[in-house]
């Protein structure tokens, strides 16, 4: 699903944020993604959604060779992943039930009662069924990365990208989440998780990608 | 399937437009009623100008000459030249004025009743006014015969009616030119206007652009709302330009027809037609579309996740 060949990755400025970095996710794989901050996690999530190029290096996701991705061809490859924040990025100007159809949107999906169904579903999942016309704001951070999860699961991708998606919840909460990540994955979804949480991350037994002044070791 | 889908995306936008005007209306309704106010000051000028040829374009049949004739030509000359001229192809009618006739009217309108009678021998000459015929009514046909008439010894001095209707034509021709380089320019502030909101627009909404381009949105599902949101901008903007035109030529219109009450004829003011309405909204949304165009494939490029 997801292949980093001698991926190094430098700024402007000459700052290097990866060094010489491969590793292979399959499909159906679940991984955390540790490192202190600045050590690479941001700049390697970025890689996979092309938000950045490699500058030397190859990223494959998906089949895909995203150095070489056109840009007209990134939104398709965007849309086989679904992606959580750890600033959530919900859109506050929309109710909760807009925010998590919008990825059944912008996919072309335009029959109203299909859109619904998924929304609830994806809603129920995560445990917040009944907010759906309430705004982001009205939320609490725990819920509102909850909507986040729903948006990212919406649309059934088979790649789930989360960073830091426990960062701002309270332990009970923490664990729930990561739960369903868990159930994610057993279903056939592959999963990254970029985190801190150790004692939640050694319930698992899951590979653990460890990063270090860009490198991974 | 794929044409459905199309149409589907584009009603989405379309309603998504609709929704984030809305969201603004105050600014929204201001720039419409800048748009509006930039078109109707051309959209009025060619009314008012299509007004004045149409009220000059039925004194062009009127195109008569009238020959003065020299002092020793008599009623019985002038009777044979009249009858001579009739012969001519290009002649439909000529009215004879003999001299006393004409002293008669002059006497009558003119109010010196007094002052004429004081005076020995009338000053006014025998006047033919030639009629053009259907066929020869052209300004050419018109000027070639005002030359032919000139050259009859009978005659005095020959002038041409018509002459200041085309000085007038002229003049309007000149006037139509300005309104047309007035509404070019006025279709460049409208862009510039259009372009300007929509920049604004994607300013204010980076947030919103940055994570639907994340979540795997493509340029044209970004930039779609905005081409509408162009749409309606300039559609609304006519829409309130033809209220202002129209609005203006009704307050004008009683002191016109006063004015033309004044001047016995029955002119009244013309309302804005079809075509000039259709004219208006068309040119109103296709400038609205195409300034949002500009400015979205601009800014949007601009606008990635980070």
């Amino acid at each position: 699903m997801i292949q980093f060949t001698n991926v190094t990755k430098r700024y402007p400025g000459g700052h290097e944020a990866l060094r010489n970095v491969s590793f292979e996710l399959k499909s159906g794989e679940m991984a955390f993604l540790t490192g202190h901050s600045g050590a690479g996690k941001s700049t390697l999530l970025k890689l996979i959604t092309r938000i950045e190029r490699p500058t030397t290096g190859q990223v494959m996701v998906n089949g895909k060779n995203l150095g070489k991705l056109s840009r007209r061809h990134v939104p398709a490859v965007r849309r086989q992943i679904g992606m959580i924040f750890q600033d959530h990025k919900l859109i506050n100007e929309r109710t909760v039930f807009d925010n998590v159809a919008l990825p059944l949107v912008i996919a072309g999906l335009h029959n109203h009662p299909e859109i619904a169904r998924r929304v609830r579903a994806a809603l129920d999942k995560v445990g917040l069924l009944g907010k759906e016309k309430q705004y982001p704001v009205t939320l609490s951070s725990g819920e509102q990365q909850r909507v986040g999860i729903a948006r990212a699961v919406v649309n059934k991708p088979a790649l789930l990208l989360a960073d830091e998606p426990t960062g701002n919840l309270d332990p009970d909460l923490a664990a729930e989440v990561m739960g369903l990540f868990g159930q994610f994955n057993q279903v056939g979804v592959t999963v990254l998780i970029v985190s801190h949480n150790v004692d939640l991350i050694s319930r698992f037994r899951s590979r653990i990608l460890h990063l270090e002044k860009g490198g991974l070791v | 399937m794929r044409i459905k889908n199309y149409l589907l995306n584009h009603l989405y936008a379309f309603f998504y437009s609709l929704g984030q005007i809305s969201r603004a209306p105050l600014s929204s309704v201001m720039t419409m009623v800048v748009i509006g106010i930039t078109l109707a000051f051309p959209a009025g000028l060619y009314a008012v100008l299509k007004n004045a040829q149409q009220l000059s374009a039925g004194w062009d049949d009127v195109a008569q000459i009238s020959v003065f004739l020299k002092k020793e030509v008599g009623d019985q000359a002038m009777a044979e030249l009249a009858k001579r001229l009739h012969d001519r192809p290009d002649i439909a009618k000529i009215t004879t004025v003999p001299a006393a006739q004409a002293l008669d009217e002059f006497r009558k309108l003119s109010g010196f009743d007094d002052a004429l009678r004081a005076l020995e021998e009338n000053p006014l000459p025998s006047v033919l006014i030639i009629q053009p015929a259907a066929g020869y009514a052209d300004p050419t046909a018109v000027e070639h015969l005002q030359a032919s008439l000139r050259k009859l010894p009978e005659a005095d001095f020959v002038q041409l009616d018509i002459q200041w209707v085309q000085r007038l034509h002229a003049v309007l021709e000149i006037a139509k030119r300005g309104v047309e380089i007035l509404a070019v320019l006025l279709g460049l502030a409208v862009l510039l206007i259009v372009g300007n909101t929509i920049r604004l627009g994607v300013q204010s909404n980076r947030d919103e652009i940055a994570i639907t381009k994340l979540i795997g949105a493509t340029d044209g599902f970004v930039r779609r709302p905005f081409l509408y949101a162009g749409i309606w901008y300039g559609l609304l903007g006519g829409i309130i330009a033809w209220g202002l035109v129209s609005l203006a030529l009704l307050l004008l219109d009683e002191p016109v027809r006063k004015v033309s009450a004044l001047y016995d004829s029955a002119f009244a003011l013309g309302m804005l037609d079809v075509w000039t309405t259709l004219l208006l909204l068309t040119s109103g949304t296709l400038l609205g579309l195409l300034g949002s165009w500009l400015a979205v494939g601009k800014h949007l490029r601009a606008v990635e996740p980070d």
